[in-house]
C-alpha cells in the first residue's frame, strides 16, 4: 500500500463513526403541554426527516422518565416496529416531566490486515473485546444525551446532573412560542460550555426543498438565544469533543447532546 | 329570557347596584358567532386584562366545559387550547375559578359587566391595560382579539372591535 492510498484508508476509516451518526434520532411525544393529568404517546426512531418515521425504530431500553418530583415514571405498551418503537406514558403530577435515553460507551477503529474495523460498546466489553495492540487502534469514548419535556399545567425547574454535554434551560422547554426569543445553555460536567455548535430543523422536511436548519454557537457562558421563525416542532443537536475520557485508551470524548422542542404559534 | 339568563349569571352586576359612588364600570359585550357547520362545539372563551407589561391584571372570564366527561371535551383537558391564556395564567390557576369561570355558551351576544373594587376586576392601579378575548372551539379555530384602555376611564367611552372566526362584534364600554 503506498502511502497516499495509506492516508485514504486511514481517513475513511476516521470518518465512519461520523458516517454512522448521519442519521438522526428522536422522540416525539403526542403532546408536550398538558391542562390536566393524562396519557401521552411517544414516539421514537432514527431517521433523516426529523419526526418522520421512515428508516429505523430507535432502542429505547435506556429510557428514563423523571417525574417533576424526581421519581420515575414506566413506560407502558412499549414496542418496537420496523420504522418506530412507541410508549405510553401517564402523567399525574402537575409539572415537567423529562424523558431521556442517555448512553455512553467507547468507539474502536482499528485494522486487520489492512481492512478497517469499527466496534462500539461499553467499557467493560472494550477490555475484553478490542485487542489493545491492533493496528493503527483508535479509541475514543462517546456520551450522550437524548431528552424531550412534557408539561402538566405549570412548567417547573429542570435539574441538570453535572454529567456529559447537558441543556440548563434559561427559557422552559415547554413554553417556546413563534416570534419569541428563547435562551438556553449548554453544560458540559455541569460547567458553560463555550463554542458549542447548536443546530435547529424543523420537522415536516418532506414538505419544504430545503433544511432550513439553524446554526448557532454557545457564547461564554454557553448560551444561545434563538428567535423562533415559525411554530412546530423542532429538533436541536449539540455536540462538543474533548479529552476528559475515563478509559485510558481513549484520547478524545466526544458528547451529543439531543432534545425535541415543541413551539407553539401565539 | 335567554339574555336574563346570560346577565344574571354575572355576579359582577349585582354588585354594581350596590355600587360605590367613586368605582369605575367596563361592560363587555362580546358575540360568538353562529356558525354553520355540521359538527359544531361551543367554544371556551377566556376574557382577562392584561397590564402594559402583558402581565394578567384580572381573569374576567373562562368559559369551559365543567362536566367531567361532557360533550365539550373532559373538562380541564382542553384548557391548554386557550393557548395564551393558558400560558398566561390558566396553568397557574386551581380550576373553577370564582367567581370567573362557568360553563360554554351558545352563539349570540353576551354580555359581562364589572365594577372597580369588585370581584373579579378588583382594584387596578391607573394605567394602559389591554383586554384580551381568546376563543378556542373543538373541531375549530383559535382566535384572540385585543383591545387597549385606559384605567381609569376619563370619560364615558365605547371601545369597538371584532374578530374574523371564533369571535364576532365585540364592544367594551367604560365608565369612570
Amino acid at each position: 500500500m503506498n502511502r497516499v492510498t495509506r492516508a485514504i484508508v486511514l481517513a475513511v476509516a476516521a470518518a465512519l463513526p461520523l458516517a454512522a451518526q448521519a442519521h438522526s434520532y428522536w422522540l416525539l411525544p403526542s403532546s408536550t403541554v398538558l391542562s390536566s393529568p393524562q396519557w401521552i404517546t411517544v414516539d421514537a426512531a432514527v431517521s433523516n426527516d426529523m419526526f418522520q418515521f421512515n428508516h429505523n425504530a430507535l432502542n429505547v431500553e435506556a429510557l428514563a422518565v423523571v417525574a417533576p418530583d424526581g421519581s420515575r415514571v414506566a413506560p407502558e405498551n412499549a414496542s418496537k416496529g420496523k420504522l418506530r418503537s412507541t410508549f405510553d406514558l401517564s402523567l399525574t403530577k402537575p409539572g415537567t416531566y423529562r424523558l431521556e435515553i442517555v448512553r455512553g460507551g467507547i468507539r474502536a477503529n482499528w485494522k486487520v490486515d489492512g481492512q478497517p474495523k469499527r466496534w462500539m460498546g461499553s467499557a467493560e466489553a472494550f477490555a475484553k473485546e478490542v485487542p489493545a495492540d491492533a493496528e493503527g487502534l483508535e479509541v475514543s469514548e462517546t456520551a450522550s444525551r437524548l431528552e424531550t419535556f412534557v408539561t402538566v399545567g405549570a412548567p417547573t425547574a429542570l435539574k441538570t446532573t453535572g454529567k456529559g454535554l447537558e441543556l440548563a434551560p434559561v427559557t422552559h422547554p415547554n413554553d417556546l412560542f413563534a416570534g419569541e426569543t428563547a435562551t438556553f445553555q449548554f453544560l458540559a460536567d455541569g460547567k458553560p460550555a463555550a463554542g458549542v455548535e447548536v443546530t435547529l430543523v424543523r420537522g415536516e422536511r418532506r414538505y419544504r426543498n430545503q433544511q432550513d436548519e439553524l446554526k448557532l454557537t454557545t457564547d461564554k457562558d454557553g448560551r444561545v438565544s434563538v428567535k423562533w421563525p415559525q411554530a412546530g416542532m423542532y429538533w436541536l443537536d449539540a455536540d462538543l469533543e474533548d479529552d476528559k475520557v475515563t478509559v485510558k485508551a481513549a484520547k478524545r470524548r466526544t458528547m451529543a447532546y439531543t432534545a425535541t422542542l415543541e413551539v407553539l404559534p401565539q | 329570557m335567554r339574555n336574563w339568563i346570560h346577565v344574571a349569571s354575572v355576579p359582577a352586576l349585582v354588585g354594581a347596584f350596590g355600587g360605590q359612588a367613586l368605582a369605575a364600570d367596563l361592560a363587555v359585550k362580546l358575540e360568538i358567532p353562529r356558525l354553520n357547520v355540521a359538527e359544531y362545539h361551543r367554544p371556551y372563551v377566556a376574557v382577562w386584562l392584561e397590564n402594559a407589561d402583558q402581565n394578567v391584571a384580572a381573569n374576567l372570564a373562562v368559559w369551559y366545559d365543567l362536566k367531567a366527561k361532557g360533550t365539550e371535551g373532559a373538562g380541564t383537558k382542553w384548557l391548554k387550547d386557550l393557548r395564551q391564556w393558558w400560558r398566561k395564567s390558566g396553568r397557574d390557576a386551581q380550576m373553577p375559578l370564582d367567581g370567573v369561570s362557568g360553563a360554554t355558551r351558545p352563539a349570540g351576544e353576551h354580555q359581562l359587566n364589572f365594577s372597580e373594587g369588585k370581584a373579579p376586576l378588583g382594584k387596578l392601579a391607573p394605567g394602559q391595560y389591554t383586554l384580551v378575548l381568546e376563543a378556542a372551539r373543538e373541531v375549530g379555530g383559535r382566535e384572540l382579539v385585543r383591545v387597549p384602555l385606559t384605567w381609569p376611564p376619563k370619560s364615558a367611552q365605547t371601545l369597538k372591535a371584532a374578530g374574523e372566526h371564533e369571535l364576532g362584534a365585540i364592544s367594551v364600554d367604560l365608565k369612570p
